[in-house]
């Protein structure tokens, strides 16, 4: 936190002559044609994760940090194909039941012990199975990990898992040293805290409230990466102190929308900011909003399309998103773009419409003009959800339904609508992911209503065809077959309409425009970060 | 001196029994919000199914009935062990004594400050009411009162941080430096002055008020008046017997204030980033850590009947007409 006036002005004279330059030109010129410069620490700022390994706690600041430290089997080009990282290559079987692995071959642990598939074993089998919130979906139908040599993993599943190749990335499917973690309790392991990866990064200190320092790995498999000297982690809870701090360069980088939309918008035109365009592929983060359809108003699908049609999408885009995003068109992000299908029935916004939709299904005013009663419930992260309640109350007005917000916190909301399911409406989002299986379907398969489960289908939905679409989906090995069941899955439901799609949100990361080549894969912020470097 | 002593055991004695029945409300105060560190944790995750969330429930063992969780917990308590904070995945203890010193430094330096500066700031106003003197100080002080923490605390960063410079916006050190003797502590106090400023302010209102309020008060008893009619001047009069009658009710107040230290600020800890019990008590509360909650909750509890216990000595001291016998 050591910022002088002299760093803040030396940014500003970088600025001067890069606002000589076109904008994109500048940014996207730097990553390609200058050589990376060596040296420096980059200061990020990150909310205070519980834990720095992310193989079984997939929170997002985890999800941030954790894979600095640790690579993954591959990583991923920005449509989502796998790339050589810990693994050089691998080969599906043709009927998808395993999946081959060759090692690289060097690869060093933080303590100087070597990586082999006996950890990949360990990890997916006693890890990533039994233990990860998501990945114990994922691998469900993983029965065993040979390790015939040190350098090859073969899985083996009970049935084709065709997702799992989307899903190695080294944050989301983390490689545990066997060494450490064989024999001890996995969740209570000090390793956990102090963790040992084969990532560009290795831990060095955490000062808990205050932040956590990682140092350059001088071993690194990939040398001479990474270029930095080291990275530190700031933990600053407020949110307008962080605009501050990268005001005043005391932070160069933050992510996972670090201040308000509206005050990103402002500290975009700051000289020494920029606010990347890509990035977030991986993450591809949707607003939506769930309706309990267990409510006798909403069985008719008439009413839900009635008021889907009264929501405007793009006038929440434009004025609670301040344009970072567009307006959803389905249920799968446009960032997802081996998945996305804009071929689906659109909803116009249309009162009148909606109004002649809701007389139609015979919700008939009554003498006060109203049709009926509903409650909503934001999602009490970020205030950009409390916004869209309020939207979203004046517009039901225009149609007749009373709306009543209900302010709670998490824990709160959590009981309401996954365990007790007593809510009518939420507003609401969720990370898309890489794949539409591990990120999309759990809140549409109707055999993901399970009380009690956070972020699982607490609408209700249940519908045969759509099922029958997820299902195929999880076990077809063909690319192209598999895409198209996603099309199909996605015109099915926004014929149904259980949750109302809103807006395919940027997860805004705000960066000081000397850090450089934070954007060369769909991951972003949440990348390994081995090939940044610091252009001051 | 017999005296004392009785009373002493007898208000440690009562201090016990508050204490008992402080852990019972307390237990119970926590249990009353809806939802569960294991819901929470898994819900932040995301995605999580629910073999994982009941997994997570025996592992903290919310499984077991009320009953069961409150024996443990009074079990754990009398072998002073205040349990494991699962979420931090660190004892609850070491978290708290993490973060008592930050604490310390923030709280104790701006109830001293304030309290000083509360003190004569408030003596000079009610010294000459209605002057020119009184009314920019008790402005100042309405203006303290009433103004925002988290308002000011962003304020001063602007104005010292990004326009001038001089301070680091936040943070207790300077990452990555590690300063030991002389330069940490320099350190440090860098980092501490604007949200001990911020914090001082605000306290420091409550002071002058009351202080300026009370000395108004005893100026205008009897004995005051007796004491010029004897001939006494104005300067000998409020030295002698205005300051320490009306300073009885300002140990009170620094009492109030005293106890409730170990909450921090949770508004000027999250402003500034200062890594303090207040922070870690909010995120413990939202995030139903309720091993962390109770045993933040059990220390700060133990402090407030210390302190009181210590203000009715210290009252007794300034002002001998209150017997503490009675």
């Amino acid at each position: 936190m050591g910022s002088t006036r002299r760093d803040v002005i030396a940014g500003f004279a970088a600025a001067g002559l890069s606002a000589a330059m076109p904008h994109g030109l500048i940014s996207q010129g730097m990553a390609q044609t200058g050589k990376p410069r060596k040296g420096g620490m980059l200061k990020m700022w990150l909310a205070e994760p519980v834990m720095l390994t992310g193989a079984f706690n997939s929170t997002g600041q985890i999800f941030q940090i954790s894979g600095k430290m640790f690579d993954g089997l591959v990583s991923y080009d920005f449509d989502l194909n796998p790339k050589p990282q810990l693994a050089t290559s691998w080969e599906v079987s043709p009927d998808g039941k395993s999946i081959t692995f060759k090692l690289r071959s060097g690869v060093k642990w933080h303590d100087g012990q070597p990586f082999t598939a006996a950890d990949v074993q360990f990890s997916a089998t006693k890890v990533w199975k039994a233990l990860h919130p998501r990945g114990r979906s994922t691998y469900r139908y993983l029965s065993d990990v040979e390790a015939p040599d040190a350098l090859t993993a073969i899985f083996r599943f009970e049935r084709p898992s065709p997702y799992v190749m989307n899903s190695l990335a080294g944050m989301e499917s983390q490689i545990l040293p066997r060494h450490l973690y064989e024999g001890k309790d996995i969740l209570t392991n000090p390793a956990n805290l102090r963790p040992v990866g084969t990532g560009p990064f290795k831990f060095k200190e955490w000062q808990r409230g205050q932040y956590i320092l990682l140092e350059r790995n001088p071993d690194y498999w990939d040398a001479p990466k990474p270029y930095l000297d080291g990275i530190v982690m700031v933990i600053m809870p407020d949110s307008a102190s962080r605009a501050v701090a990268l005001e005043s360069s005391e932070l160069d980088i933050a992510g996972a929308i670090p201040v308000s939309l509206a005050d990103a918008r402002r500290l975009e035109k700051i000289p020494t900011l920029t606010i990347p365009q890509r990035g977030s592929e991986a993450i591809a983060y949707q607003a939506f909003m769930e309706l309990n359809l267990r409510r006798p108003y909403f069985q008719d699908v008439r009413v839900r399309q009635a008021m889907y049609h009264a929501i405007d999408r793009a006038f929440i885009v434009k004025n609670i998103y301040f344009d970072f995003g567009k307006p959803a068109t389905g249920p799968i992000s446009y960032e997802n773009t081996k998945y996305y299908s804009g071929s689906v029935p659109r909803y116009e916004f249309s009162i009148a419409r909606a109004n002649a939709l809701l007389d139609e299904a015979g919700m008939k005013r009554q003498s006060d003009g109203l049709r009926f009663r509903i409650t909503q419930d934001p999602l009490p992260f970020g205030d950009h959800y409390l916004r869209s309640a309020d939207y979203f109350k004046q517009q039901m007005a225009l149609v007749g339904i009373a709306v009543d917000i209900r302010n709670q916190d998490f824990p709160t909301y959590y009981k309401r609508v996954y365990t007790d399911y007593d809510f009518d409406t939420t507003t609401t989002g969720a990370f898309g992911l890489t794949d539409p299986t591990v990120g999309i379907q759990r809140f549409y398969w109707s055999k993901n209503i399970t009380p009690g489960v956070s972020f699982s289908n607490g609408s209700g939905y249940n519908s045969p065809a759509a099922d029958a679409a997820l299902e195929a989906a999880q076990i077809e090995v063909d690319p192209v077959k598999r895409a198209a069941l996603f099309h199909d899955f996605q015109n099915i439901v926004m014929n149904d309409l259980p949750i109302f799609p809103i807006a395919d949100a940027q997860y805004v990361t705000i960066k000081n425009k000397a850090v450089t080549n934070t954007e060369v894969d769909p991951f972003g912020i949440h990348g390994n970060f081995a090939e940044v470097y610091l252009n001051r | 001196m017999t005296r004392y002593a009785a009373f002493l055991i007898r208000r440690l004695m009562q201090a016990c029994i508050i204490v008992v029945g402080i852990v019972c409300v307390n237990f119970v105060v926590v249990h009353l919000a809806p939802g569960n560190l294991a819901e929470v944790m898994a819900g932040q995750g995301g995605g999580a199914d629910a073999g994982y969330i009941a997994a997570l429930k025996e592992r903290f063992g919310l499984d077991q009935s009320l009953w069961v969780q409150f024996g443990r917990y009074v079990w754990n308590l009398l072998q002073f062990d205040l349990g494991y904070s699962f979420r931090e995945s660190m004892p609850v203890s070491v978290l708290i004594a993490d973060k008592l010193a930050a604490t310390l430094i923030l709280m104790v330096s701006s109830l001293a400050i304030a309290f000083m500066l509360g003190v004569s700031l408030g003596m000079l106003a009610a010294m000459r009411p209605n002057a020119i003197s009184d009314v920019v100080i008790s402005l100042l002080a309405l203006i303290g009162y009433a103004t925002p923490l988290f308002w000011l605390g962003l304020l001063l960063i602007l104005l010292f941080t990004v326009k001038l410079g001089w301070l680091p916006s936040g943070g207790m050190r300077t990452i990555g430096v590690p300063s030991t003797g002389l330069a940490g502590i320099l350190d440090i106090a860098r980092h501490a002055i604007l949200p001990v400023v911020t914090l001082t302010v605000f306290y420091m209102a409550v002071f002058i008020r009351l202080m300026r309020a009370s000395v108004l008060n005893v100026a205008s008893l009897d004995f005051v008046k007796t004491a010029y009619a004897k001939g006494m001047s104005f300067r000998q009069v409020y030295a002698h017997h205005v300051l320490g009658n009306a300073l009885l009710p300002m140990v009170t107040m620094l009492g109030v204030n005293v106890g409730g230290i170990l909450g921090g600020s949770v508004v000027v800890e999250t402003v500034f980033g200062w890594p303090g019990l207040g922070r870690l008590t909010f995120d413990a509360i939202f995030s139903r850590d309720i091993n962390l909650l109770l045993g933040i909750l059990f220390f700060s509890s133990l402090l407030v009947v210390v302190t009181n216990l210590v203000t009715d000595l210290v009252s007794a001291w300034i002002d001998p007409r209150i017997e503490v016998s009675k």
